[in-house]
Protein backbone atom coordinates (compact mmCIF):
# COMPACT_ATOMS: atom_id res chain seq x y z
CA UNK A 1 0.00 0.00 0.00
CA UNK A 2 2.79 2.52 0.55
CA UNK A 3 6.26 2.37 -1.07
CA UNK A 4 9.06 4.27 0.04
CA UNK A 5 12.35 3.83 -1.46
CA UNK A 6 15.67 5.85 -1.36
CA UNK A 7 13.99 8.84 0.33
CA UNK A 8 15.90 11.86 1.23
CA UNK A 9 15.30 15.62 2.10
CA UNK A 10 17.62 18.21 2.62
CA UNK A 11 16.95 21.21 4.69
CA UNK A 12 19.88 23.35 2.90
CA UNK A 13 22.92 21.10 3.47
CA UNK A 14 21.55 19.08 6.23
CA UNK A 15 19.88 15.96 5.47
CA UNK A 16 16.36 15.15 7.42
CA UNK A 17 16.01 12.21 6.51
CA UNK A 18 18.37 10.50 4.24
CA UNK A 19 17.96 7.09 2.35
CA UNK A 20 14.61 5.94 3.77
CA UNK A 21 13.23 3.02 2.24
CA UNK A 22 10.13 0.79 3.69
CA UNK A 23 7.26 -0.96 3.00
CA UNK A 24 3.82 -1.06 3.94
CA UNK A 25 1.22 -3.65 3.40
CA UNK A 26 -2.70 -2.96 3.32
CA UNK A 27 -4.26 -3.32 6.51
CA UNK A 28 -1.36 -2.94 8.62
CA UNK A 29 -0.16 -0.39 11.48
CA UNK A 30 2.79 0.52 11.25
CA UNK A 31 4.41 2.27 14.24
CA UNK A 32 6.83 5.01 13.31
CA UNK A 33 9.57 5.50 16.57
CA UNK A 34 12.06 8.21 17.02
CA UNK A 35 13.22 10.59 19.07
CA UNK A 36 12.54 14.21 18.35
CA UNK A 37 14.41 15.72 15.46
CA UNK A 38 14.39 11.86 13.73
CA UNK A 39 12.96 13.20 11.06
CA UNK A 40 9.14 11.94 11.52
CA UNK A 41 7.21 14.45 10.74
CA UNK A 42 9.36 14.95 7.68
CA UNK A 43 8.90 11.45 6.37
CA UNK A 44 5.44 12.46 6.56
CA UNK A 45 5.03 15.43 4.95
CA UNK A 46 6.56 13.92 1.91
CA UNK A 47 4.12 10.76 2.16
CA UNK A 48 1.10 13.10 2.10
CA UNK A 49 2.49 15.35 -0.50
CA UNK A 50 2.87 18.25 1.24
CA UNK A 51 6.46 18.87 0.52
CA UNK A 52 8.86 17.12 -2.32
CA UNK A 53 11.81 15.26 -1.42
CA UNK A 54 15.01 15.72 -2.87
CA UNK A 55 15.82 12.23 -3.83
CA UNK A 56 13.82 8.97 -4.07
CA UNK A 57 10.20 8.16 -4.49
CA UNK A 58 6.90 7.23 -2.56
CA UNK A 59 4.14 5.30 -3.83
CA UNK A 60 1.04 5.38 -2.19
CA UNK A 61 -2.15 3.36 -3.32
CA UNK A 62 -0.16 2.56 -6.52
CA UNK A 63 0.33 6.24 -7.15
CA UNK A 64 3.56 8.15 -6.80
CA UNK A 65 3.32 11.04 -4.75
CA UNK A 66 4.89 13.47 -7.02
CA UNK A 67 3.48 12.29 -10.09
CA UNK A 68 -0.11 12.09 -9.15
CA UNK A 69 -0.17 14.42 -5.88
CA UNK A 70 -3.93 14.39 -5.98
CA UNK A 71 -4.63 11.55 -6.72
CA UNK A 72 -2.28 10.03 -3.26
CA UNK A 73 -4.19 12.55 -1.35
CA UNK A 74 -7.76 11.43 -2.20
CA UNK A 75 -6.63 7.87 -0.37
CA UNK A 76 -5.13 10.10 2.39
CA UNK A 77 -5.84 11.04 5.81
CA UNK A 78 -3.66 13.39 7.48
CA UNK A 79 -3.21 14.35 10.77
CA UNK A 80 -0.14 16.75 11.14
CA UNK A 81 2.02 17.54 14.48
CA UNK A 82 -0.07 20.50 15.14
CA UNK A 83 -4.08 19.93 14.57
CA UNK A 84 -4.60 21.77 11.87
CA UNK A 85 -8.10 23.14 12.92
CA UNK A 86 -9.98 26.93 12.52
CA UNK A 87 -10.79 28.16 16.17
CA UNK A 88 -13.67 30.12 15.21
CA UNK A 89 -15.63 27.26 13.02
CA UNK A 90 -17.80 24.85 14.89
CA UNK A 91 -16.58 21.06 15.12
CA UNK A 92 -19.60 20.16 12.81
CA UNK A 93 -19.11 23.04 10.22
CA UNK A 94 -15.51 21.66 10.25
CA UNK A 95 -15.56 18.49 9.57
CA UNK A 96 -17.98 19.15 7.29
CA UNK A 97 -15.30 21.50 5.12
CA UNK A 98 -12.79 18.98 5.37
CA UNK A 99 -15.54 16.16 4.03
CA UNK A 100 -16.06 18.15 0.80
CA UNK A 101 -12.77 18.88 0.62
CA UNK A 102 -11.91 15.44 0.50
CA UNK A 103 -14.28 15.06 -2.23
CA UNK A 104 -17.17 12.99 -0.23
CA UNK A 105 -20.42 13.00 -2.10
CA UNK A 106 -22.79 15.58 -0.97
CA UNK A 107 -25.32 13.82 -0.22
CA UNK A 108 -23.22 11.43 1.97
CA UNK A 109 -21.28 14.55 3.73
CA UNK A 110 -23.74 14.67 6.70
CA UNK A 111 -23.74 10.72 7.54
CA UNK A 112 -19.66 10.54 7.42
CA UNK A 113 -19.48 13.33 9.52
CA UNK A 114 -21.89 12.14 12.00
CA UNK A 115 -20.18 8.61 11.48
CA UNK A 116 -17.12 10.47 12.61
CA UNK A 117 -17.92 12.62 15.56
CA UNK A 118 -19.83 9.37 16.95
CA UNK A 119 -16.59 7.13 16.36
CA UNK A 120 -14.25 10.19 17.75
CA UNK A 121 -16.99 10.59 20.45
CA UNK A 122 -16.66 14.38 19.81
CA UNK A 123 -20.58 14.09 19.62
CA UNK A 124 -21.27 16.71 22.55
CA UNK A 125 -19.13 19.27 21.30
CA UNK A 126 -20.05 18.99 18.15
CA UNK A 127 -21.72 22.46 17.90
CA UNK A 128 -18.93 24.39 19.80
CA UNK A 129 -16.18 26.61 18.62
CA UNK A 130 -12.82 24.63 18.08
CA UNK A 131 -11.61 28.02 19.34
CA UNK A 132 -13.22 27.11 22.57
CA UNK A 133 -12.32 23.31 23.03
CA UNK A 134 -9.26 21.63 25.75
CA UNK A 135 -5.98 20.95 23.77
CA UNK A 136 -7.36 17.67 23.55
CA UNK A 137 -10.11 17.27 22.41
CA UNK A 138 -8.83 20.05 19.43
CA UNK A 139 -6.75 17.15 18.77
CA UNK A 140 -9.50 14.77 18.43
CA UNK A 141 -10.90 17.07 16.02
CA UNK A 142 -8.02 16.84 14.15
CA UNK A 143 -7.75 13.14 13.86
CA UNK A 144 -11.75 13.10 13.16
CA UNK A 145 -11.05 15.38 10.23
CA UNK A 146 -8.46 12.56 8.78
CA UNK A 147 -10.92 9.77 9.22
CA UNK A 148 -14.27 11.72 7.92
CA UNK A 149 -13.53 10.83 3.97
CA UNK A 150 -13.00 7.05 5.39
CA UNK A 151 -9.33 6.96 3.45
CA UNK A 152 -7.12 3.56 2.26
CA UNK A 153 -4.44 5.00 4.26
CA UNK A 154 -4.10 6.88 7.19
CA UNK A 155 -0.78 9.01 8.17
CA UNK A 156 -1.37 10.08 11.82
CA UNK A 157 2.07 12.09 13.13
CA UNK A 158 1.68 11.63 16.87
CA UNK A 159 -1.80 11.10 17.00
CA UNK A 160 -1.89 11.34 20.73
CA UNK A 161 0.21 14.31 21.98
CA UNK A 162 -2.02 16.07 24.58
CA UNK A 163 -4.41 14.09 25.42
CA UNK A 164 -5.26 12.41 28.85
CA UNK A 165 -4.92 9.03 30.14
CA UNK A 166 -8.38 8.12 29.58
CA UNK A 167 -8.53 9.72 26.16
CA UNK A 168 -5.37 8.06 25.34
CA UNK A 169 -6.51 4.87 25.51
CA UNK A 170 -9.59 5.68 24.04
CA UNK A 171 -8.27 6.73 20.89
CA UNK A 172 -5.51 3.85 20.86
CA UNK A 173 -8.25 1.88 20.46
CA UNK A 174 -9.67 3.85 17.99
CA UNK A 175 -6.39 3.43 15.71
CA UNK A 176 -5.95 -0.51 16.78
CA UNK A 177 -9.91 -0.87 15.05
CA UNK A 178 -8.67 0.98 12.24
CA UNK A 179 -6.51 -2.07 10.81
CA UNK A 180 -7.61 -4.40 8.56
CA UNK A 181 -9.77 -2.06 6.59
CA UNK A 182 -7.26 0.72 6.59
CA UNK A 183 -3.57 1.04 6.24
CA UNK A 184 -1.94 3.33 9.08
CA UNK A 185 1.00 4.79 9.80
CA UNK A 186 1.52 6.92 13.13
CA UNK A 187 4.48 8.53 14.43
CA UNK A 188 5.43 8.83 18.15
CA UNK A 189 8.73 9.82 20.12
CA UNK A 190 6.57 7.67 23.03
CA UNK A 191 7.20 4.04 23.31
CA UNK A 192 3.88 2.87 25.00
CA UNK A 193 2.17 4.38 22.36
CA UNK A 194 3.70 1.95 19.46
CA UNK A 195 3.75 -1.08 21.67
CA UNK A 196 -0.39 -0.53 22.22
CA UNK A 197 -1.03 -0.13 18.87
CA UNK A 198 1.55 -1.41 15.98
CA UNK A 199 1.80 -4.12 14.73
CA UNK A 200 4.91 -3.18 13.13
CA UNK A 201 7.54 -0.88 13.99
CA UNK A 202 10.32 1.38 12.21
CA UNK A 203 12.77 2.73 14.13
CA UNK A 204 14.66 6.00 12.97
CA UNK A 205 17.00 7.83 14.31
CA UNK A 206 18.85 11.25 12.72
CA UNK A 207 16.64 10.28 9.50
CA UNK A 208 17.77 6.82 9.46
CA UNK A 209 15.98 3.93 9.73
CA UNK A 210 17.49 1.65 12.32
CA UNK A 211 15.62 -1.04 12.67
CA UNK A 212 12.33 -2.15 11.50
CA UNK A 213 10.72 -5.12 12.86
CA UNK A 214 7.52 -6.20 14.50
CA UNK A 215 7.30 -5.74 18.44
CA UNK A 216 8.12 -9.17 19.20
CA UNK A 217 11.28 -10.00 16.60
CA UNK A 218 12.25 -6.74 18.00
CA UNK A 219 12.36 -7.49 21.65
CA UNK A 220 14.10 -10.83 20.64
CA UNK A 221 16.63 -9.17 18.79
CA UNK A 222 17.43 -7.18 21.75
CA UNK A 223 17.20 -9.28 24.27
CA UNK A 224 19.49 -11.65 22.79
CA UNK A 225 23.02 -11.71 24.70
CA UNK A 226 21.07 -9.53 27.74
CA UNK A 227 20.56 -10.01 31.35
CA UNK A 228 19.70 -13.23 33.26
CA UNK A 229 18.61 -13.92 36.47
CA UNK A 230 19.02 -16.93 38.48
CA UNK A 231 18.37 -18.41 41.48
CA UNK A 232 20.25 -20.63 43.54
CA UNK A 233 20.58 -22.78 46.77
CA UNK A 234 24.60 -22.41 47.12
CA UNK A 235 25.75 -19.36 45.90
CA UNK A 236 29.85 -20.28 46.35
CA UNK A 237 32.14 -18.39 45.37
CA UNK A 238 33.65 -20.71 43.34
CA UNK A 239 30.63 -21.65 41.19
CA UNK A 240 30.40 -17.73 40.78
CA UNK A 241 33.47 -17.06 39.38
CA UNK A 242 33.15 -20.27 37.33
CA UNK A 243 30.06 -18.59 35.86
CA UNK A 244 32.17 -15.46 35.38
CA UNK A 245 34.76 -16.89 33.52
CA UNK A 246 32.79 -18.17 30.77
CA UNK A 247 32.91 -16.59 27.54
CA UNK A 248 30.91 -13.83 26.24
CA UNK A 249 29.45 -13.23 30.17
CA UNK A 250 30.49 -9.43 31.09
CA UNK A 251 29.70 -9.11 34.69
CA UNK A 252 27.74 -11.32 37.49
CA UNK A 253 26.65 -9.52 40.30
CA UNK A 254 25.47 -11.21 43.51
CA UNK A 255 22.52 -10.68 45.48
CA UNK A 256 22.21 -12.99 48.16
CA UNK A 257 21.01 -15.79 46.57
CA UNK A 258 20.59 -14.09 43.69
CA UNK A 259 22.65 -14.21 40.71
CA UNK A 260 22.37 -10.92 37.41
CA UNK A 261 24.54 -12.38 34.63
CA UNK A 262 25.24 -9.95 32.20
CA UNK A 263 26.20 -10.78 28.91
CA UNK A 264 27.90 -8.94 26.41
CA UNK A 265 26.10 -7.56 23.59
CA UNK A 266 26.62 -9.19 20.43
CA UNK A 267 27.79 -12.73 21.61
CA UNK A 268 27.13 -16.11 21.22
CA UNK A 269 23.82 -17.97 23.14
CA UNK A 270 25.40 -18.67 26.57
CA UNK A 271 22.70 -19.08 28.45
CA UNK A 272 22.81 -23.38 27.91
CA UNK A 273 26.50 -23.04 29.47
CA UNK A 274 25.72 -20.55 32.47
CA UNK A 275 22.79 -23.23 33.00
CA UNK A 276 25.56 -26.77 33.11
CA UNK A 277 28.08 -24.60 35.21
CA UNK A 278 25.87 -24.37 38.12
CA UNK A 279 24.87 -27.65 37.68
CA UNK A 280 28.10 -29.12 37.52
CA UNK A 281 29.12 -26.62 40.56
CA UNK A 282 26.23 -28.21 42.83
CA UNK A 283 24.95 -24.56 42.77
CA UNK A 284 21.18 -25.74 43.00
CA UNK A 285 19.36 -23.75 40.24
CA UNK A 286 16.01 -23.06 41.73
CA UNK A 287 15.17 -20.51 38.93
CA UNK A 288 16.44 -18.95 35.83
CA UNK A 289 14.79 -16.33 34.10
CA UNK A 290 15.52 -13.72 31.50
CA UNK A 291 14.75 -10.49 32.41
CA UNK A 292 12.46 -8.60 30.90
CA UNK A 293 13.09 -5.55 28.62
CA UNK A 294 11.04 -3.11 28.30
CA UNK A 295 11.10 -1.20 24.73
CA UNK A 296 12.29 1.89 26.21
CA UNK A 297 15.30 0.27 26.56
CA UNK A 298 15.44 -1.65 23.09
CA UNK A 299 14.49 1.98 22.21
CA UNK A 300 17.44 3.76 23.90
CA UNK A 301 20.33 0.69 22.57
CA UNK A 302 18.45 1.09 18.53
CA UNK A 303 19.32 4.78 18.71
CA UNK A 304 22.96 4.67 20.32
CA UNK A 305 23.76 2.43 17.31
CA UNK A 306 26.74 3.36 15.39
CA UNK A 307 26.15 5.46 12.77
CA UNK A 308 28.77 6.43 10.30
CA UNK A 309 29.91 9.58 11.69
CA UNK A 310 29.85 8.63 15.11
CA UNK A 311 31.57 5.63 16.40
CA UNK A 312 30.68 5.72 19.99
CA UNK A 313 27.67 3.97 21.17
CA UNK A 314 26.63 0.49 21.66
CA UNK A 315 26.64 -2.28 19.04
CA UNK A 316 23.69 -4.75 19.35
CA UNK B 1 -8.72 23.12 -12.31
CA UNK B 2 -12.23 21.96 -10.67
CA UNK B 3 -14.53 25.25 -10.20
CA UNK B 4 -16.13 22.93 -7.34
CA UNK B 5 -12.57 22.60 -5.26
CA UNK B 6 -12.33 26.66 -5.79
CA UNK B 7 -16.22 26.90 -4.34
CA UNK B 8 -15.69 24.81 -1.54
CA UNK B 9 -12.75 26.87 -0.15
CA UNK B 10 -14.38 30.44 -1.30
CA UNK B 11 -17.66 28.99 0.96
CA UNK B 12 -15.37 28.47 3.99
CA UNK B 13 -13.50 31.60 4.06
CA UNK B 14 -16.29 33.70 2.95
CA UNK B 15 -18.51 32.54 5.82
CA UNK B 16 -15.24 32.91 8.15
CA UNK B 17 -15.28 36.75 7.17
CA UNK B 18 -18.89 36.88 9.08
CA UNK B 19 -17.64 35.11 12.12
CA UNK B 20 -14.87 37.56 12.83
CA UNK B 21 -16.08 41.14 13.25
CA UNK B 22 -13.86 42.33 10.80
CA UNK B 23 -16.87 41.91 7.66
CA UNK B 24 -19.35 43.40 9.70
CA UNK B 25 -16.98 46.40 10.89
CA UNK B 26 -15.71 46.86 6.95
CA UNK B 27 -19.51 46.91 5.62
CA UNK B 28 -20.51 49.04 8.34
CA UNK B 29 -17.73 51.38 7.83
CA UNK B 30 -17.92 51.41 4.17
CA UNK B 31 -21.83 52.11 4.21
CA UNK B 32 -21.35 55.06 6.39
CA UNK B 33 -18.56 56.92 4.17
CA UNK B 34 -20.60 56.24 1.06
CA UNK B 35 -23.78 57.36 2.32
CA UNK B 36 -22.30 60.64 4.18
CA UNK B 37 -20.76 60.66 0.86
CA UNK B 38 -23.79 60.47 -1.23
CA UNK B 39 -25.59 62.71 0.25
CA UNK B 40 -23.54 65.15 0.61
CA UNK B 41 -22.50 65.24 -3.38
CA UNK B 42 -26.50 65.04 -3.55
CA UNK B 43 -27.24 68.11 -1.30
CA UNK B 44 -24.49 70.31 -2.88
CA UNK B 45 -25.51 69.06 -6.26
CA UNK B 46 -28.99 70.36 -5.64
CA UNK B 47 -28.02 73.86 -3.84
CA UNK B 48 -25.71 74.53 -7.33
CA UNK B 49 -27.92 73.54 -9.78
CA UNK B 50 -30.83 75.99 -7.64
CA UNK B 51 -28.33 78.49 -7.80
CA UNK B 52 -27.81 78.35 -11.38
CA UNK B 53 -31.37 78.64 -12.02
CA UNK B 54 -31.89 81.47 -10.10
CA UNK B 55 -29.18 83.47 -11.77
CA UNK B 56 -29.68 82.14 -15.01
CA UNK B 57 -26.23 80.99 -15.47
CA UNK B 58 -27.59 78.53 -18.26
CA UNK B 59 -27.24 74.71 -17.81
CA UNK B 60 -25.50 73.60 -14.39
CA UNK B 61 -23.08 70.55 -13.94
CA UNK B 62 -25.11 67.19 -15.16
CA UNK B 63 -25.52 64.44 -12.43
CA UNK B 64 -22.87 61.99 -13.96
CA UNK B 65 -20.15 64.90 -13.43
CA UNK B 66 -21.38 66.47 -10.21
CA UNK B 67 -22.13 62.90 -8.53
CA UNK B 68 -21.40 59.81 -10.61
CA UNK B 69 -18.05 60.70 -11.01
CA UNK B 70 -17.07 61.73 -7.48
CA UNK B 71 -19.29 59.07 -5.94
CA UNK B 72 -17.19 56.54 -7.51
CA UNK B 73 -14.00 57.60 -7.68
CA UNK B 74 -14.48 58.05 -3.64
CA UNK B 75 -15.47 54.65 -3.38
CA UNK B 76 -12.33 53.45 -5.07
CA UNK B 77 -10.39 55.54 -2.09
CA UNK B 78 -12.44 53.44 0.35
CA UNK B 79 -11.95 50.41 -0.79
CA UNK B 80 -8.11 51.11 -1.21
CA UNK B 81 -8.10 51.57 3.11
CA UNK B 82 -10.33 48.56 3.40
CA UNK B 83 -8.81 45.82 1.15
CA UNK B 84 -6.32 45.13 3.34
CA UNK B 85 -8.86 43.77 6.13
CA UNK B 86 -10.09 42.09 3.92
CA UNK B 87 -7.46 40.11 2.28
CA UNK B 88 -5.14 40.09 5.14
CA UNK B 89 -5.80 36.77 6.81
CA UNK B 90 -6.29 34.74 3.63
CA UNK B 91 -3.18 33.17 3.49
CA UNK B 92 -1.28 33.98 6.51
CA UNK B 93 -3.85 32.90 8.81
CA UNK B 94 -4.06 29.85 7.19
CA UNK B 95 0.07 28.93 7.54
CA UNK B 96 -0.23 30.68 11.20
CA UNK B 97 -2.73 27.98 12.44
CA UNK B 98 -0.79 24.79 10.37
CA UNK B 99 -4.53 24.58 8.52
CA UNK B 100 -2.51 24.97 5.15
CA UNK B 101 -1.14 22.19 5.78
CA UNK B 102 -4.89 20.71 5.67
CA UNK B 103 -5.53 21.94 2.12
CA UNK B 104 -2.16 21.64 0.72
CA UNK B 105 -2.92 17.59 1.64
CA UNK B 106 -6.73 17.85 0.24
CA UNK B 107 -6.66 16.35 -3.41
CA UNK B 108 -7.06 20.10 -4.39
CA UNK B 109 -4.47 22.00 -6.44
CA UNK B 110 -2.84 25.38 -5.48
CA UNK B 111 -4.40 27.03 -8.27
CA UNK B 112 -7.93 25.56 -6.91
CA UNK B 113 -7.10 26.93 -3.71
CA UNK B 114 -5.68 30.74 -4.82
CA UNK B 115 -8.74 31.13 -7.05
CA UNK B 116 -10.79 30.14 -3.99
CA UNK B 117 -9.22 32.47 -1.82
CA UNK B 118 -9.76 35.15 -4.41
CA UNK B 119 -13.36 34.42 -4.68
CA UNK B 120 -14.11 34.61 -1.50
CA UNK B 121 -13.26 38.11 -1.31
CA UNK B 122 -14.36 39.13 -4.36
CA UNK B 123 -18.05 38.24 -3.14
CA UNK B 124 -17.26 40.18 -0.14
CA UNK B 125 -16.77 43.22 -2.39
CA UNK B 126 -19.25 42.71 -4.70
CA UNK B 127 -21.91 42.75 -2.11
CA UNK B 128 -20.39 45.53 -0.94
CA UNK B 129 -20.64 47.02 -4.25
CA UNK B 130 -24.37 45.61 -5.04
CA UNK B 131 -25.43 47.62 -1.94
CA UNK B 132 -24.54 50.65 -3.44
CA UNK B 133 -27.14 50.15 -6.40
CA UNK B 134 -29.49 52.25 -3.81
CA UNK B 135 -27.80 55.58 -4.87
CA UNK B 136 -28.18 55.26 -8.31
CA UNK B 137 -31.59 54.38 -8.06
CA UNK B 138 -32.53 56.97 -5.70
CA UNK B 139 -31.02 59.06 -8.54
CA UNK B 140 -33.18 57.83 -11.32
CA UNK B 141 -36.12 58.09 -9.10
CA UNK B 142 -35.15 62.23 -9.17
CA UNK B 143 -33.76 62.94 -11.87
CA UNK B 144 -32.51 61.57 -15.20
CA UNK B 145 -28.78 60.58 -14.65
CA UNK B 146 -27.07 58.90 -17.82
CA UNK B 147 -27.15 54.98 -17.43
CA UNK B 148 -23.61 54.57 -19.59
CA UNK B 149 -21.18 56.38 -16.92
CA UNK B 150 -22.50 53.94 -13.95
CA UNK B 151 -22.52 50.90 -15.63
CA UNK B 152 -19.06 51.42 -16.82
CA UNK B 153 -18.21 52.75 -13.08
CA UNK B 154 -19.05 49.67 -11.64
CA UNK B 155 -17.65 47.21 -14.18
CA UNK B 156 -14.21 49.70 -13.24
CA UNK B 157 -14.56 49.53 -9.52
CA UNK B 158 -15.17 46.22 -9.51
CA UNK B 159 -11.82 45.67 -11.30
CA UNK B 160 -9.74 47.79 -9.71
CA UNK B 161 -11.06 46.66 -6.15
CA UNK B 162 -10.01 43.09 -7.91
CA UNK B 163 -6.27 44.58 -8.45
CA UNK B 164 -6.65 45.58 -4.81
CA UNK B 165 -7.23 42.01 -3.84
CA UNK B 166 -5.27 40.02 -5.87
CA UNK B 167 -2.27 42.29 -4.70
CA UNK B 168 -3.15 41.57 -1.05
CA UNK B 169 -4.13 38.51 -1.38
CA UNK B 170 -0.16 37.94 -2.36
CA UNK B 171 1.01 39.84 0.34
CA UNK B 172 -0.98 37.28 2.75
CA UNK B 173 0.95 34.95 0.98
CA UNK B 174 3.92 35.86 1.99
CA UNK B 175 3.81 36.20 5.69
CA UNK B 176 2.21 34.67 8.62
CA UNK B 177 1.71 37.43 10.47
CA UNK B 178 -1.94 39.22 9.01
CA UNK B 179 -0.59 43.01 10.37
CA UNK B 180 1.96 42.55 8.47
CA UNK B 181 0.58 41.64 5.13
CA UNK B 182 -2.34 44.04 5.49
CA UNK B 183 0.82 47.10 5.92
CA UNK B 184 2.43 45.94 2.91
CA UNK B 185 -1.16 45.87 1.02
CA UNK B 186 -2.06 49.53 1.74
CA UNK B 187 1.39 50.67 1.36
CA UNK B 188 2.07 48.98 -2.14
CA UNK B 189 -1.66 49.55 -3.08
CA UNK B 190 -0.80 53.79 -2.55
CA UNK B 191 1.92 52.91 -4.54
CA UNK B 192 0.05 51.86 -7.85
CA UNK B 193 -2.68 54.10 -6.64
CA UNK B 194 -0.84 57.48 -6.89
CA UNK B 195 2.42 56.86 -9.51
CA UNK B 196 1.47 58.47 -11.56
CA UNK B 197 1.86 61.83 -9.60
CA UNK B 198 5.50 60.56 -10.50
CA UNK B 199 4.85 60.87 -14.13
CA UNK B 200 4.76 64.68 -14.42
CA UNK B 201 7.85 65.18 -12.62
CA UNK B 202 9.51 62.74 -15.15
CA UNK B 203 10.70 63.28 -18.76
CA UNK B 204 8.02 62.16 -21.45
CA UNK B 205 8.62 58.28 -21.91
CA UNK B 206 8.83 57.63 -18.34
CA UNK B 207 5.76 59.78 -17.48
CA UNK B 208 3.88 57.67 -19.90
CA UNK B 209 5.09 54.19 -18.47
CA UNK B 210 3.92 55.53 -15.06
CA UNK B 211 1.02 56.82 -15.91
CA UNK B 212 0.25 52.99 -17.54
CA UNK B 213 1.43 51.57 -14.55
CA UNK B 214 -1.53 53.79 -12.29
CA UNK B 215 -4.29 51.92 -11.19
CA UNK B 216 -6.46 54.94 -11.09
CA UNK B 217 -5.59 56.44 -14.15
CA UNK B 218 -6.69 53.32 -16.14
CA UNK B 219 -10.21 54.22 -13.99
CA UNK B 220 -10.87 57.74 -16.01
CA UNK B 221 -12.16 55.94 -18.99
CA UNK B 222 -14.75 54.04 -16.86
CA UNK B 223 -15.86 57.24 -14.79
CA UNK B 224 -16.69 58.93 -18.05
CA UNK B 225 -18.71 55.63 -19.57
CA UNK B 226 -15.62 54.65 -21.89
CA UNK B 227 -15.42 50.69 -21.67
CA UNK B 228 -11.70 50.91 -23.18
CA UNK B 229 -10.54 46.97 -23.65
CA UNK B 230 -6.53 48.20 -22.92
CA UNK B 231 -8.06 49.52 -19.64
CA UNK B 232 -9.93 46.22 -18.96
CA UNK B 233 -6.94 44.34 -20.03
CA UNK B 234 -4.89 46.20 -17.94
CA UNK B 235 -6.77 45.38 -14.81
CA UNK B 236 -7.46 41.75 -15.82
CA UNK B 237 -3.67 41.47 -16.39
CA UNK B 238 -2.73 42.78 -12.75
CA UNK B 239 -5.07 40.43 -11.21
CA UNK B 240 -3.91 37.96 -12.70
CA UNK B 241 -0.51 38.55 -12.50
CA UNK B 242 -0.96 38.99 -8.80
CA UNK B 243 -2.66 35.41 -8.40
CA UNK B 244 0.21 34.23 -10.14
CA UNK B 245 2.83 35.26 -8.24
CA UNK B 246 0.78 34.20 -5.00
CA UNK B 247 1.00 30.46 -6.59
CA UNK B 248 4.43 30.61 -7.04
CA UNK B 249 4.88 31.82 -3.61
CA UNK B 250 3.43 29.36 -1.84
CA UNK B 251 4.51 26.76 -4.38
CA UNK B 252 8.16 27.56 -2.84
CA UNK B 253 6.52 27.09 0.61
CA UNK B 254 6.76 23.84 0.49
CA UNK B 255 10.48 23.41 -1.22
CA UNK B 256 11.76 25.24 1.83
N1 LIG C 1 11.82 23.87 7.85
C1 LIG C 1 12.96 23.31 8.29
N2 LIG C 1 14.15 23.89 8.02
C2 LIG C 1 15.30 23.34 8.44
N3 LIG C 1 15.39 22.22 9.14
C3 LIG C 1 14.23 21.59 9.47
C4 LIG C 1 12.97 22.10 9.05
N4 LIG C 1 12.01 21.27 9.51
C5 LIG C 1 12.63 20.29 10.16
N5 LIG C 1 13.98 20.47 10.14
C6 LIG C 1 14.99 19.57 10.74
O1 LIG C 1 14.82 18.27 10.22
C7 LIG C 1 15.00 17.31 11.23
C8 LIG C 1 13.80 16.39 11.28
O2 LIG C 1 12.69 17.11 11.75
P1 LIG C 1 11.26 16.45 11.97
O3 LIG C 1 10.31 17.54 12.32
O4 LIG C 1 10.92 15.61 10.80
O5 LIG C 1 11.54 15.53 13.22
P2 LIG C 1 10.49 14.67 14.07
O6 LIG C 1 10.99 13.28 14.04
O7 LIG C 1 9.12 14.89 13.61
O8 LIG C 1 10.70 15.26 15.52
P3 LIG C 1 9.63 15.54 16.69
O9 LIG C 1 9.51 14.29 17.48
O10 LIG C 1 10.28 16.62 17.49
O11 LIG C 1 8.35 15.97 16.08
C9 LIG C 1 15.24 18.06 12.52
O12 LIG C 1 16.62 18.02 12.80
C10 LIG C 1 14.80 19.46 12.23
O13 LIG C 1 15.60 20.38 12.92
MG1 LIG D 1 7.48 15.65 14.45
Amino acid sequence: MIQVSHLTKLYGPRAAISDLSFEVKKGEIVGFLGPNGAGKSTTMKILTGFMPASEGSAKIAGYDVFENPIEVKRNIGFLPENPPVYPEMKVQDYLQFAAELHQVPREKVRAAVDQVLAKTSLGDVRKRLIGNLSKGYRQRVGLAQAMVHNPAVLILDEPTVGLDPKQIIEIRELIKGLGGEHTVILSSHILPEVTATCERIIVINKGRIVAEDTLDQLTARIKRGLIYSMLVKNPAQEGVSAIRNIPGVQTVTQVGPKLVVEIQPGSPEVRDQIVETAVKREMGVLEFSTEKVSLEEIFLQLTTIETPNETAGVAV
Amino acid sequence: MNFKNAWIISKKDFRTYFTSPIAYIVIAGFMLIMGWMFFYTLSHFEMQSMQYQQYNMGKGPSITDAIIRPLYGNMNVIFLFLVPFITMRLFAEEKKLHTFELLMTSPVTLTEIVLGKFLSSLLLISIMLGITIVYPIILFVGGNPDLGPIVTSYIGTLLLASCYLSLGIFFSSLTENQIVAGSLTFASALFFWLVNWASQASGPTWGEVLNYLSLISHFNNFSQGLLNSSDVIYYLSFIGLGLFLTHRVLDSYRWR
